[in-house]
């Protein structure tokens, strides 16, 4: 239960095409998210899942079944909101309970079903209070139990940790992918946070302009990405893109990941000049300006001292590098 | 502007509104303390308030006497009572229409319904009595109140679709995943939600309907349909005018109105305030 195929989804709003084409398949129990920069289309993709925007063209199928026409409550789907969504006039505990009232599950049912999930999530002392009198971590949770009170077959996350702050979106992060091996259902996450999709994901689906641009593990997307974009995408910090003519290697640009650049006072492939250090402790973040390359990004353990405006001299690791061709497409 | 005015600052704001409330209360006043007095106390000193010598409740004592006025008031109620439902109820509705599907011609629609505000609606008596006759509605309270519900509407919808689209998307979609009707998402979610909107536009279509001669006057002037501000007209004639009774009527006229303000103005407030203080 839970498997989820869309085919050939297209969708327009007037003459703006915003998903232009896409093919998915996502397994039963996998957890699949989508990321991408916004208005890449994935929130989008995300409510044509959930059946609050039609399709303007393809079929959805869950489970086999196509649900294209089906409306909303009747996929068996949850969706947790970026900005919770709590009923504003109902405690938590009503708040969890109302799909399934609405769907005439029996009261003890409902408060026994509320009840596991208020648990799983400690919430137990919170049930009886209002949205109004919880923070904000609070109430995400609540929109987590919310979803998970009704068993679906599907659970949809629509950017649910953009609205916290950084330590409590670590926490949720970790919740969330506990909740995932616990119920092992099948979860879509919608996110623009590549380190969200790193680590929650089974399955990551880069998508851009409305079309996907690479599907994939998140070690696949890492280690072998499809493009530029995606290459660009996945990893922090971002990748560095070199002019492949200038150090005499194949294709338009080479990709080199930040580790992968030594950095050095003496000697070096080229030369170039520090414009900003960042010390984060564990490591250090070197930005070089190059005549030739532009600015790049050195990733270094450990503490280092250099000093702005100091001259310095990079070589990059040619067995770990990537080569784009001019339209950004890989070469292997 | 700081937090902390200066005292001289403080001094001239509050100056400033207490004058204009001095003026804009100064002719109710008069009527109140001028429906207490003698007819001649009335004419040698308006501006004196009611002492020993010249208090008189003769006013009242006519008003009351003449038993239709009671009727008069409970038709200005129902008229005024009905028509606000309908405002409510349809302009909350075709509001929640307008600012939540995406339909063909939704902003021609829109524009359409905002028309009302620009034209106003007693261009179109002599049309709206034809179409009266020949429903058989003159002299009926149905034919205020429908009238009533169309002059109301179109602020109202252009007041509540401002903000009903500030009700966010994801709420009413929740409701949707949970398996809500879209009329359970309309009264229980969206509607708590601009209640103050709502209060606003209940105390603006009001007072106009409480204090309108005109429509009563043409459509339904009859004995048993007369509202309390045509009712007062009786004491008013060509050659004499029964001033004390007109001042009575007057004041016993704002009563209700009134009440209806007290009961909307705390949400109003939250209303005016919605956007400043968050």
């Amino acid at each position: 239960m839970g498997a989820l195929e869309l085919k050939n989804i297209t969708k327009s709003f007037g003459a703006t095409d915003v998903i232009k084409g896409v093919d998915l398949t996502v397994k039963d129990g996998e957890f699949c998210v989508f990321v991408g920069p916004s208005g890449c289309g994935k929130s989008t993709l995300l409510r044509i899942i959930a059946g609050l925007e039609d399709a303007s063209a393809g079929d959805i199928l869950l489970d086999g079944k196509r649900v294209n026409e089906l409306a909303p409550a009747k996929r068996e789907l949850a969706m947790v909101f970026q900005s919770y969504a709590l009923y504003p006039h109902l405690t938590v505990r009503d708040n969890m309970g109302l799909a399934l009232k609405q769907a005439g599950v029996s009261k003890a049912e409902t408060r026994a079903a509320t009840d596991r999930a208020a648990e799983m999530l400690s919430l137990g002392p919170l049930m009886e209070r209002r949205p109004a009198e919880l923070s904000g971590g609070q109430r995400q949770r609540v929109a987590i139990g919310r979803a998970i009170v009704r068993r679906p077959k599907l659970f949809l996350f629509d950017e649910p940790l953009s609205n916290l702050d950084a330590a409590l979106r670590v926490a949720t992060r970790i919740e969330i992918a506990r909740l995932h091996r616990e119920l092992s259902a099948t979860m879509i996450y919608v996110t623009h946070d590549q380190v969200e999709a790193m680590t929650l994901a089974d399955r990551i689906v880069v998508l851009r302009g409305g079309v996907v641009e690479q599907v994939g593990a998140p070690m696949e997307l890492y280690n072998d990405p499809a493009n530029t974009f995606v290459a660009g995408f996945i990893g922090s910090p971002q990748m560095n893109f070199l002019k492949s003519g200038a150090l005499g290697q194949r294709g338009e640009t080479t990709g080199i990941r930040p580790e992968h650049l030594e950095i050095s006072r003496e000697s070096g492939s080229f030369e170039g000049r520090v414009s900003h250090v960042e010390k984060l402790g564990g490591e250090t973040l070197v930005y070089v300006r190059s005549e030739i390359h532009g600015l790049l990004t050195v990733r270094l353990f450990g503490e280092h001292s250099y000093s702005v405006d100091e001259a310095v001299w990079l070589s990059p690791d040619m067995g770990r590098a990537f080569h784009f061709d001019s339209a950004g497409l890989r070469l292997r | 502007m700081s937090a902390r005015m200066s005292k001289g600052r403080t001094i001239a704001a509050h100056a400033v509104l207490l004058t204009y409330t001095l003026i804009a209360l100064f002719p109710v006043f008069v009527i109140v303390i001028n429906s207490f007095k003698s007819r001649k106390a009335i004419f040698a000193d308006p501006l004196a308030l009611p002492m020993p010598g010249t208090f008189d409740a003769v006013g009242y004592a006519t008003v009351m006497k003449q038993g239709d006025f009671f009727l008069y008031f409970q038709n200005s109620l129902i008229v005024t009572c009905a028509s606000l439902f309908c405002v409510l109820l349809f302009g909350a509705m075709a509001a929640f229409a307008l600012s939540e599907y995406r339909f063909r011609g939704n902003t021609l629609m829109g524009l359409y319904l905002a028309l009302g505000i620009m034209i106003p609606i007693r261009l179109g008596t002599v049309a709206i009595l034809e179409m009266m006759v020949a429903s058989g509605l003159v002299n009926t309270l149905t034919a205020l109140i429908l009238v009533y519900s169309a002059q109301g509407l179109p602020l109202a919808i252009f007041i509540l679709s401002e903000f009903m689209k500030t009700v966010s998307d994801d709420l009413k979609n929740a409701g949707r995943i949970d398996g809500l009707s879209e009329y359970r998402i309309f009264f229980s979610l969206v509607l708590p939600l601009v209640r103050p909107a709502m209060a606003t536009v209940a105390v603006f279509t009001m007072i106009p309907i409480w204090n309108d001669l005109w429509f009563p006057l043409i459509l339904a002037p009859a004995e048993s349909t007369k509202t309390v501000t045509l009712g007062a007209q009786v004491f008013i004639g060509q050659f004499v005018t029964n001033w004390n009774a007109v001042l009575a009527a007057l004041s016993l006229a704002i009563v209700p109105v009134l009440v209806l303000y007290l009961i909307f103005s705390r949400q109003l407030i939250r209303g005016i305030t919605a956007g400043a203080v968050k």
